[in-house]
């Protein structure tokens, strides 16, 4: 029987990229914690990786077609962070910016604890796959 | 890799802080600078933040749609537009001929409330990169 990498590291490897990928939108939100008219965003981390690990999405997705030469094939969306959710703020503030340093702090800690746990299962594995390849 | 963009998002977050630091020392500095006459006079500084727009190199690392701000940018520095406080002082020697002299329009207490925010954000700015940099020092141990 052959050892598929795939089947062997599991869910580990793309919950690995997702947080990676959620520490990025959490700092961002908390770096722009004093711009006014920023919307704090997030990823909808189930959905996501549901959608990374099924082959077939439930909902149909919407690509962009393009009708023109001069169409680009990218860029075109001018929220530029279009599938990313919005937070809705326990306390809104006078200038329109909805982070909540605290919150998305507990929010960056808890994905970093996350990416730990993801990464010392997917060390294991390999550990794992180590002591079967040398027959320990 | 999102997780060396974090370096990134937080040093742009900790220069931007930086700078509105830098305005509040200056206007600290000058609030008792008095002159003659109002157009001398030194007027409170202040920075404008917005996201900073990701570049066509994050879009084509990332899947379309999902690619977060790249950190805050600062766009200008701009004088406040607030009246400036005159002073009937006629003794004194930068009066103008009918005695005032004008002050700037800091105001201190409001300074003091930005110092306090700038050097708490950069702080934790600086929190946020220790984390990510502690996430990927862990990823280079793997399979050890």
């Amino acid at each position: 029987m052959a050892i598929s990498f795939d089947s062997a590291l599991g869910i580990h490897e793309d919950a690995l990229l997702l947080r990676a990928r959620r520490a990025e939108v959490l700092a961002n939100n908390i770096a722009n914690a004093d711009t006014p008219g920023f919307q704090a965003r997030d990823l909808d981390f189930e959905a996501v990786l549901r959608g990374e690990t099924d082959s077939e999405l439930d909902e149909p997705v919407v690509e962009l077609v393009q009708t023109q030469p001069g169409h680009s094939d990218d860029l075109l969306e001018s929220d530029f962070a279009a599938e990313l959710m919005y937070r809705i703020p326990y306390q809104p503030s006078v200038d329109g910016n909805t982070v909540e340093v605290q919150e998305e702090m507990a929010r960056y800690t808890d994905n970093a604890i996350r990416f730990q746990s993801s990464f010392t299962l997917l060390n294991s594995k390999f550990t794992g796959l180590m002591g079967a390849i040398k027959g320990e | 890799m999102s997780l060396s963009n974090v370096f990134g998002i937080a040093g742009s977050a900790m220069n931007a802080q930086s700078i509105r630091l830098n305005t509040t020392a200056s206007n600290m500095a000058n609030a008792e600078s008095v002159s003659s006459s109002e157009g001398e006079t030194y007027r409170a500084r202040k920075p404008v933040f917005a996201v900073k727009a990701p570049s066509a190199e994050d879009y084509a690392a990332a899947d379309a749609g999902q690619v977060p701000g790249q950190g805050v940018e600062v766009l200008e520095i701009v004088e406040s537009e607030a009246p400036l406080r005159m002073a009937y002082e006629p003794s004194h020697p930068m009066a103008d001929e009918n005695g005032y002299v004008y002050y700037p329009n800091v105001n201190v207490v409001e300074e003091m409330a930005d110092m306090i925010s700038a050097s708490r954000s950069f702080q934790i700015n600086a929190e946020i990169m220790n984390t990510a940099k502690q996430m990927l020092q862990r990823t280079l141990t793997l399979g050890e």
